[in-house]
This record gives C-alpha cells, structure tokens and sequence, in this order.
C-alpha cells in the first residue's frame, strides 16, 4: 500500500514553469532566492491542496483551480493614477499606498507623503515571518511574489488617518498576481490599515496576497479588508497576526466579491494579556464560492479573543467558515469565543461550519457556537404586517444580521461606508 | 476557571489503576491459526457453518481491505498494529456455541458473575429490584448464554447469537446484514466483515414493544486476541426496544484490538434505543496495555417517524475511535446521541456522531460531556449535515470538555454543513445558551447561574441515563453528578 505518486495537473505544472520565469527574470539576491526556492520545494511536494487535506476540505484547490493564469506584468509607473482606488468605500480620508497587479506604484514619491513615522520599504525577501510557510497558498506566495512592501510604524506613534492599501487588478485578460506586505507596528503605536482589494468583472483574474502585520507590546491596529473584486476573480488571501505583550488588534473582512474566494488567517499569541477580534462579513450570490478559514493560537497566557462572522448566501452560493481556536499548554487564563451565523436565502444555498477547539490548558474558558438557518419567518410576517414588502422586510432583517460584525469599529465613519457595501448589495439584490 | 474538587474526586475513582475487572479466568480454549488469510476465514465460517454466500462475503471484504489503508484523521496515536501477528478467533472448548444455560461451562458463568452479569434467568441484578434483562454473553469470539430466550419468543422477539441468526433466520440476516455499513465503509468496518465472530442480533416483529431489556455482555479473555464482534438489529414498525451492551478485559500488557460493527434498522414509526457502557481495559498509568475500540457503529431510521437514541458512557480503552451515527431518512425520523466520555491516565478518546439529514422534518440532538485528565486526550468529533431535500431538518448540538489537570487535552470538531436553508442548526459548545427562562426560574429560587446550569444540563442527561439498566447506571449517574463547572467549550 505505497501512495501513489502525484500526478501534477495542469495547473500546478504551469504555476512551477511561472517560477522558473520568474527566477530567472529577478535579481540574484541569494537571500530572497532560497527562500523562494523552498517555498517552491513545498509546493512541489504537496501540490495544489486537495479535498484529502484537511484545512482545505471544502475548498478543493485542486479542482477548482483548472488553469493557473500568467503572472501579471509589471505596470508602467503612470498605470495608477488612471484607476481611481477605493472609491466604493466613500469619502474616508485616508493615505493611499496603492498596488497595481501587485506593484507598488509611486514608492519614490511615497515616503514623503506619508506621516511622520510611518515609512514604506521594498526587500526581496518573501519568506513569512507570521504565516505558515508550510501551507501552499503561502508557499506559492512565497515563491511568486516578486518582492516584499514592508509598512513601519515607528514606536509610540499614533498614526491618525488610516492607511489604505488599494490593491488593483489592471487586466484586459486574464492574468494572475502575487504580493507580499508586511507591517511592523511598533511598541505603543497605533494605527488603522485598510485593505481593499478591486479588479474589472468577467475577467478570470486571480490573486495571491500574503500580508503580515506585527503588533509590538502595547501597539494597537484596526484592520479593515474589503473583497470588491471582479465577479470572476479567483481570489487567495492570506493573513498572519502577530500580538505582542498587551498588544490590540482587530481585523475586519468583508466578502463582496470573487467568483472564489478563501481568506485565511492565522492569528499568534506572542506575548501575555494580548486582546484580538476577528470579524467577518460575508455576502454571496449566484454560483459563488466563499471560504473563511482561520486558526487563533493562543500560545501565551491571559489573552483574549473574540470571533464574529456573520455570513449571507444566496442563490446557490456556498460559503465556508472554519475556525480553530488553539490554547497551548499555560496559556491559563485564556478567553476565546467564537461564533459563526449563516442565513441562508436560497433553496439551492449551502453553508458548511467547522468552528474546532483544541485546549491543553485547564484553567481557560473557550467556547464556540455556530448556528445555520433561515430568516425567521416571525420576523418576516412582523414587518410584512406592517405594510413593507417581503423583499424589502427580508432587507432590513439581513442588514442588522450583518450590522452586528460592524459594531467593534472604533470609527463610525468607517463602519457607515461599510455599512453602505451591505446596502449596495442588497440592491442589487433586489 | 478549573475543575472543582468534587469533580476532581469523582474522575480519579474512576482512574486507571482502579480497574476492577482486570482478572482473567483461565479456560482451555481453542484457537485459529495465528494471522489473517483465507483460510482463516475459511474457518471461523467452517467453525461457524456458515452457508457459502456468508463465507463469499467473507472473502470479498477481505480482498477489499487489503486495498484499504488504515485511517489516520483521527486524534489518535499507536504504534503500528500487526494484523497478521493476532488471533481473529478465539472460544472456549466447552460450553461454545448455542447451550442451554445447564450445559455452560461453570467457570464461565463464574466468570461473568464476577462481572455481575447473572446468566442465570431467576437471578436479579445487583441493585435493580424486579428487573428482568435478558443477556447474551459473549466470551471472546464466541456467544456463550442467552438467557429469556423462550419468553422473548413468546413475544416475537427474536434474541440470540448472529451465528445462530445465520443458522435459523438466514433470509433476515442476508436481507440486512451490511445494508447500513457496507462491506467497505472504513478500514475497521471491512476487517470486521472479513472475520466478524459472533454478536447479537435482534429483530422485533410489527407492532412488538420488547418486553424486556436487551443486552450484550462482551468480555474478551485471551492473549494476542482480537475481538470483532457485529450486532444487527432490526425494528419492524411500530416497535420498540431498548438495548444495552456491556464490556470489560483483563489486564494485560499488551494492547489488544476490538473492531465492532453495530448496525441498526428502524422502519416506519419503530424505535431503537442503545446504549453502551464501555469498560473496556484502559491501560495502566504509564499507558502500557488496554484495548484499541475502533467500532462502527451506525443506525438508519428508514422509515417514516422512526427513532434512534445512542447513549454512551465511554470509560475505558486506552485508544476510543467511535462515531455512533444516524441516517435520517424517513421523514419525520428523529436521532438522538448522549455521550459521556471520561479520559484518564494515558487514554485518548476521539469520538463523536454524525447525523445525516435526508428526510423532511427530522430532528437530531447531540449531547456530549468529555472529561480529560491525567495525561489523556479527549477529542469531539461530530457532523451534521442536511442535504438539499431535508426541508425542515433541526439539529441542535451541544458539547462541553472539562480538564483536569495540565498535562491533558481537549478538542472539539463539529462539522456542519447544511444544504438547505430551512434546516435550522444550532451548535453550542458553551454553558451560556440554556433557556433564558429555565435559568431565570432556577436563579430566581436562590441558585446561582453555575448551580441552575448544571441542573438543567444534568437534569436532561440523568433522564436518559436513569433508563440505563443493570448495575452500571450506579456508575453512570456518579458521572453525570460530576459538575459542569469550569467546562471549557
């Protein structure tokens, strides 16, 4: 009983023909190549995850990923300023870092324009500090990222305005994008990161972006990220999390877009007393595919975190919410709560939930609750007896659904324009 | 916060090193040749004489499972098990095979008097007045005794050894037999189906409401031995039993493998209720010895308004890997599994249900406590699913883990995954969530919210538990009074 031996599909062949395009198009910084070289090793190995591989279960990447698009080239230093970034998210003033088919555009100009305190950068190297080098979304991302932006913000700076990283896809055809970016937030500083992600419709673009965000002792970050990309986009995110020493941090997604999308997020406990929320707003129709997959290690003690998602799936859509919370041995006196609520609006809906617990610790309390239904019909006929039309009733009942996931923001103003996104969608929904 | 004292006392008197049927008896028995190959299925079937289309499918499970690789999904760690280095069958030379009670061998009857199963029919059991259970004894591969069998005749009610249904009913056996597990359902349901030994099978006619208690006693004896036994039983419609399985081992040092295979039927309007207590050897404090249980246990509620209740009181083994599951199929059918699993010393339990919901309306609840202490691990693992026809399906779910001490272990995994959008699931893996208005009425009274959870969670499990017949449902309800406090999801 030997296991066979793999058979690449067509897909995984050209992703490792991409590589060696790339290897050969880069400088040779033998920092950045070797761990480019063993990411790509990984990936060689494992092959695109399959329905066999536990984490990936309802998310078979090996059958949905059929062909794998060319790698995006790089965009000429004017390609941004013809797209306008971000604007579905109102008028939120924020400093714009923006990222055309996963370059960052005007580095040069950049630095001078962003707050004291704050500075951008670019290293060849890509190996994850926080992600798990071990997964192939990562390991891919790795492998073919062309450079890592890294974000400072220097120690006990409280950077006002949020920073916003748009990040565009400029396609005629299809074509694929990798980017790295890494934030540092320094001890006692705080910030607010946005993360919006934008690509045209009926083009079969996709996308693999790792971002790494690093909270120091003290530092506190609000993380809010927007799907709004194209309706075909082949979306794959990862988010890695560091907490330190009483350190705060939120992290918000917001799921609008993407023919396929999986987000995952891995959240690490590095220092005590730390406290995390991870919230999730999902809103999918037609034939879409949403998978939210996170882990949250609690590897230090006295931390505590908090996970809402909130999911809505029409039509035939079919979301996913996997979730872990981790509690390793002394890491007393954790809390971790966890909930993931779906409705579902359609006959042909489907929503799969795996919220997992995996305590070694005794004096913790953890919990998690996951709940799958249907609106209420009470509540529909409440509002229908007062006159509103069903579609309109079913409206208000799935706004305030998902509005709970919102209430965490610090910023009213940021919570309105996300608040705006569900309206949209339940526009266009009717 | 950590476990209270209480809780703390009641886990350790039930630790490892207090097993208390760890002795062994000694009988001359007799054995098949060493290893796993045809020919040893040629003769437990010869043993058995068992007609050809048994022994066909026999054969064909085998062949099956050599192609099969043994599961590693599971929370679990052993060294590797050599298959071919075991006994598949093992009796007693005397007393084997359909005696009347007169002609057991006595020592085997002492043997499980020791264990408190009386196999005699005037006897009454420890603890339980009035009581009347009726009892096949199964001693390593082979049913030694089963008691009342006349009086359950009277009835309808069919009770005796699989390898006696094979002999007297073999239409029933061929017709059910492997249509709920399937020859090749898993790696240790196939190996089950290739060299299953013996078991109970049962089958109640229309409209039959057993008059007694039901219950298997398996005891595994000697060394080097598996045990793979398979239970089939059948409700015809509107019938009803309850059905209850007993097991223990002696101490050894070397681990040995039970692989099970349960399955059972219920057709229109008929309910089954089964409930374990799994006392199984669990190894010694330094986890040396104890039994592997991988067991398939499986319930299809074929028909209309059936029912299926699991109860399990999982104490013993050094390595648990069971998923009593139910498919709802007909509509309105209900499934139902409570679940208590208490882990110390070195044992690791990875256990849970499944419920599958494909009929319209059906209900499924899962209750599971797990307790993990001394250096054991405790995982839940459970799915419910709905598929796209299961229009009204509701399942709702609720499990808790407790530890006790540092150096022990709990996971919770559900899987839930609904495919239709007026199934309604709920899952719960908190103290939080009981009824707003029981709690408001128990705080009201003067409990504090601790207190008025546990009676409430308690209260709803002791009912199902208080039905546990014998002199197990001592033990049992010792382990529901442990408290819910400091319960971590």
């Amino acid at each position: 009983m030997t296991a066979p031996t793999p058979i690449r599909t067509k897909a995984e062949t050209a992703l490792m023909a991409q590589y060696e395009a790339l290897r050969r198009e880069l400088p040779k910084q033998a920092a950045g190549q070797s761990a480019r070289e063993a990411a790509m090793a990984t990936f060689a190995a494992s092959g695109l995850p399959h329905r066999r591989i536990e984490a990936y279960h309802y998310t078979d990447l090996r059958n949905l990923l059929r062909e794998a698009a060319p790698l995006a080239h790089r965009p000429s230093a004017t390609a941004g300023s013809s797209v306008e970034a971000g604007r579905f998210l109102g008028d939120i003033d924020a400093h714009e870092i923006i990222f055309v088919n996963g370059s960052l555009m005007h580095a040069e100009g950049l630095a001078s324009q962003l707050p004291k305190g704050v500075s951008i950068g670019m290293v060849a190297d890509t190996a994850p500090g926080i992600l798990d080098g071990n997964d192939a979304v990562v390991a891919l991302n790795t492998a073919l990222s062309r450079e890592t932006v890294t974000l400072e913000i220097a120690q006990g700076v409280a950077v006002e305005r949020p920073l916003h990283l748009a990040f565009i896809q400029d396609a005629g055809a299809p074509q694929a994008v990798f980017a790295r970016v890494c934030v540092r937030i320094g001890e006692g500083a705080s910030v607010t990161l946005l993360e919006s992600h934008e690509g045209p419709n009926a083009i079969a673009t996709q996308s693999n972006i790792g971002v790494e965000i690093a909270a120091a002792d003290d530092a506190r970050v609000e993380h809010v990220r927007v799907n709004a990309e194209g309706d075909k986009a082949f979306s794959l995110s990862s988010l890695g999390l560091s907490l330190g020493h009483r350190a705060c941090a939120l992290s918000l997604n917001l799921i609008l877009g993407s023919a396929i999308s999986r987000h995952q997020i891995l959240a690490r406990f590095a220092g005590a007393e730390a406290k995390l929320r991870l919230d999730g707003v999902g809103m999918l129709d037609g034939g879409r595919h949403a998978d939210v997959t996170l882990v949250v290690d609690h590897a230090m003690p006295g931390g505590e975190s908090r996970e809402l998602f909130k999911t809505v799936v029409d039509d035939r859509a079919n979301a996913i919410f996997q979730g872990k919370i981790i509690v390793r041995p002394h890491a007393q006196k954790t809390d971790g709560k966890m909930m993931s609520a779906a409705l579902l609006l359609s006959e042909d809906a489907s929503m799969s939930n795996k919220p997992e617990l995996e305590i070694f610790a005794d004096d913790v309390q953890c919990g998690h609750g996951a709940t799958c239904g249907a609106l209420d019909e009470n509540l529909l006929f409440y509002l229908m007896a007062r006159g509103i039309p069903r579609r309109e009733a079913q409206a208000i009942l799935i706004r305030s659904f998902l509005g709970e996931a919102l209430e965490e923001l610090s910023s009213d103003e940021l919570r309105e324009a996300l608040g705006g996104l569900i309206d949209s969608w339940l526009v266009r929904r009717s | 916060m950590p476990a209270v004292q209480e809780t703390v006392d009641r886990v350790r008197a039930i630790d490892v090193d207090q097993y208390r049927w760890g002795f062994s008896t000694s009988i001359e028995s007799e054995k098949a040749p060493k290893g796993l190959s045809e020919e040893v299925i040629g003769f437990i079937s010869g043993k058995k004489g068992e007609p050809q289309w048994l022994l066909d499918w026999r054969l064909e499970a085998l062949r099956r499972w050599r192609t099969l690789e043994e599961p590693n999904w599971a929370r679990v760690h052993h060294p590797k098990i050599e298959y071919d280095e075991l006994y598949y069958y093992a009796a007693p030379k005397k007393g084997g095979g359909p005696a009347s009670l007169d002609e057991v061998d006595p020592e085997l009857l002492k043997t499980f008097e020791k264990l408190g199963i009386p196999l005699k029919e005037q006897a009454v059991l420890a603890g339980v007045e009035g009581a009347r259970v009726a009892v096949d004894a199964v001693f390593d591969s082979v049913s030694v005794a089963t008691t009342y069998k006349e009086e359950l005749a009277k009835a309808g009610v069919i009770f005796c050894s699989i390898s006696e249904a094979v002999r007297e009913h073999p239409e029933l056996v061929r017709k059910y037999l492997g249509s709920v597990v399937p020859v090749t359902d898993n790696f240790f349901a196939t190996l089950n189906s290739a060299v299953f030994t013996d078991g109970s099978f049962v089958y109640l006619p229309k409209g039959v409401r057993c008059p007694m208690e039901l219950s298997t006693y398996f005891r595994i004896n000697e060394q080097n031995t598996g045990q793979f036994e398979r239970t089939l039983i059948i409700a015809d419609e509107g019938s009803y039993v309850s059905y209850l399985e007993g097991c223990t081992a002696p101490k050894r040092d070397e681990n040995q493998l039970h692989a099970a295979v349960v399955e059972l039927i219920a057709l229109d309007n008929a309910e089954i209720k089964y409930s374990t207590v799994q006392n199984w050897f669990p190894g010694d404090k330094e986890g040396k010895g104890g039994i592997y249980n991988f067991v398939t246990k499986r319930g299809d509620c074929r028909g209309k308004n059936s029912k299926i209740s699991w109860t399990q009181v999982e104490t013993g083994s050094a390595i648990t890997w069971k998923y009593p599951s139910c498919i709802l199929r007909g509509d309105n059918s209900q499934g139902e599994f409570y679940s208590i699993a208490v882990s110390n010393g070195h044992q690791q339990v990875d256990s849970g249900t499944k419920m599958l919901h494909l009929g319209k309306n059906t209900v499924s609840r899962i209750i599971s406590k797990g307790i993990a202490a001394g250096h054991s691990d405790n995982t839940y693992r459970g799915l419910v699913s709905a598929h796209r026809k299961a229009s009204g399906a509701r399942n709702f779910t609720n499990c808790d883990s407790l530890l006790i001490g540092q150096d022990c272990g709990a996971h919770t995994v559900p899987y839930i995954e609904s495919k239709n959008a007026s199934a309604v699931f709920e899952h719960e893996a908190t103290t939080s969530k009981i009824a707003e208005d029981q709690l408001f009425y128990c705080t009201q009274r003067g409990l504090n919210e601790e207190e008025a959870v546990a009676l409430i969670v308690n209260g709803f499990v002791k009912d199902v538990l208080q039905q546990l017949p014998m002199e197990f449902a001592v033990e049992a309800q010792k382990l529901i009074a442990v408290s819910l406090e400091g319960s971590v999801g």
